[in-house]
């Protein structure tokens, strides 16, 4: 099982252009469908991957890993991921320098980037599968927006208008969101 | 994370020059993996080899790994616990907020034109309908990229 971690986790840092997010759906696809962890619990991992300090793509590769094997699972996850691109750079390098405006890499990026964008739409759309609502996903039942947890959608669109209105930093609106649902408990909402 | 760098190995150590660090970051984008361990370790490389490579990007990954490790075990102990839960509920919706966000400015940022648009109509139809690999659409819309720069040369330097 560890090399399996450190494998999945090599193939993902092999392929992981475009930012941590763009991880989601593919640790996803990997860790979650294999049952190695469920929705909710790698949905936390990624809300503490963001509030913790580092590269987003390494703080979840760490995390995924200790959940799922423990401490060597994290040291096979985090070399895992970060491997690729030691190796790439040590290795041809000198390449990517000589050739950084070349067409065929512009066409290369110019054809990618549309992809990591969906990639990292499915990774909203899995965020908010697991979060926006009261019950589990796949357990939908009957009318739909019943099953909408109203308060998580504001909490969502509170930080989106934090973020592009305000310019208030990313943490702050992390701790609001937990702070709101702790505040709406304590008073016994 | 960038800035930082920048102003330890440009200003404070004179280590590469300003131009060079552009350089450098610009590959570092360009090549898998998050932009800052990448780019330590092409600074490591280009200063002391392939030592220098492994003993940067050792202490760019380092602090974040001990950290999430001391985060991770105390996590685990009080996951179950009412009020962590309650807490996380309304974490993870922000970061539903954060997630849309890093998707809009991606999509200003990378589609450009029609052409983008369609690949990421097909990747989020094979994405969401057909399960495929995220893997396999990055290489595929890869290869069609590199498919209409060979075939359109003209047409796609004008797209950029």
């Amino acid at each position: 099982m560890i090399i399996e971690l450190f494998s999945i986790f090599f193939k993902i840092g092999l392929f992981s252009f475009g930012g941590g997010y763009a991880m989601i759906p593919m640790i996803r696809n990997e860790i979650v469908s294999r049952g190695w962890l469920t929705a909710e619990g790698f949905a936390n991992i990624v809300g503490i991957a963001e509030m913790t300090p580092g590269p987003i793509a390494i703080n979840m590769a760490t995390f995924v890993g200790f959940k799922t094997i423990g401490f060597f699972g994290s040291v096979a996850a985090t070399l895992g991921v970060v491997m690729p691109s030691v190796l790439l750079i040590l290795l041809i390098s000198k390449i990517f320098f000589k050739y950084q405006s070349h067409p065929i890499k512009q066409g290369l990026f110019y054809g990618m980037r549309p992809v990591i964008v969906g990639l990292i739409l499915s990774a909203a759309y899995f965020m908010a599968e697991t979060s926006l609502f009261i019950v589990k996903p796949g357990e939908w039942t009957g009318n739909f927006l019943s099953q909408v947890d109203w308060v998580s959608v504001g909490i969502a669109l509170l930080t989106v208008v934090g973020i592009r209105k305000y310019k208030l930093h990313p943490i702050l609106l992390l701790g609001v969101g937990g702070a709101i649902r702790i505040g709406l408990k304590f008073v016994g909402v | 994370m960038i800035p930082l760098i920048e102003r330890e190995v440009v200003d404070t150590h004179h280590w590469v020059s300003r131009e060079e660090i552009l350089d450098i970051l610009a590959v570092a984008q360009s090549l898998p993996g998050a932009i800052a361990i990448n780019s330590s370790t092409l600074i490591g490389y280009k200063m002391a080899g392939k030592t220098g490579a492994l003993i940067s990007t050792l202490g760019m990954v380092l602090p974040s790994f001990l950290i999430i490790l001391i985060i991770a075990m105390v996590f685990s102990a009080f996951q179950e616990n009412e009020w962590v839960r309650t807490a996380f509920v309304g974490i993870r919706a922000a970061v539903v907020g954060l997630i849309v966000i890093a998707g809009y400015n991606m999509f200003k940022a990378a589609v450009k034109d029609k052409i983008g648009i369609g690949i990421l109509v097909v990747t989020l139809f094979l994405l969401f309908l057909l399960d495929v690999h995220p893997i396999l659409l990055l290489i595929g819309g890869a290869g069609f990229g590199i498919l209409l720069y060979i075939l359109f040369p003209e047409k796609g330097r004008g797209s950029r």
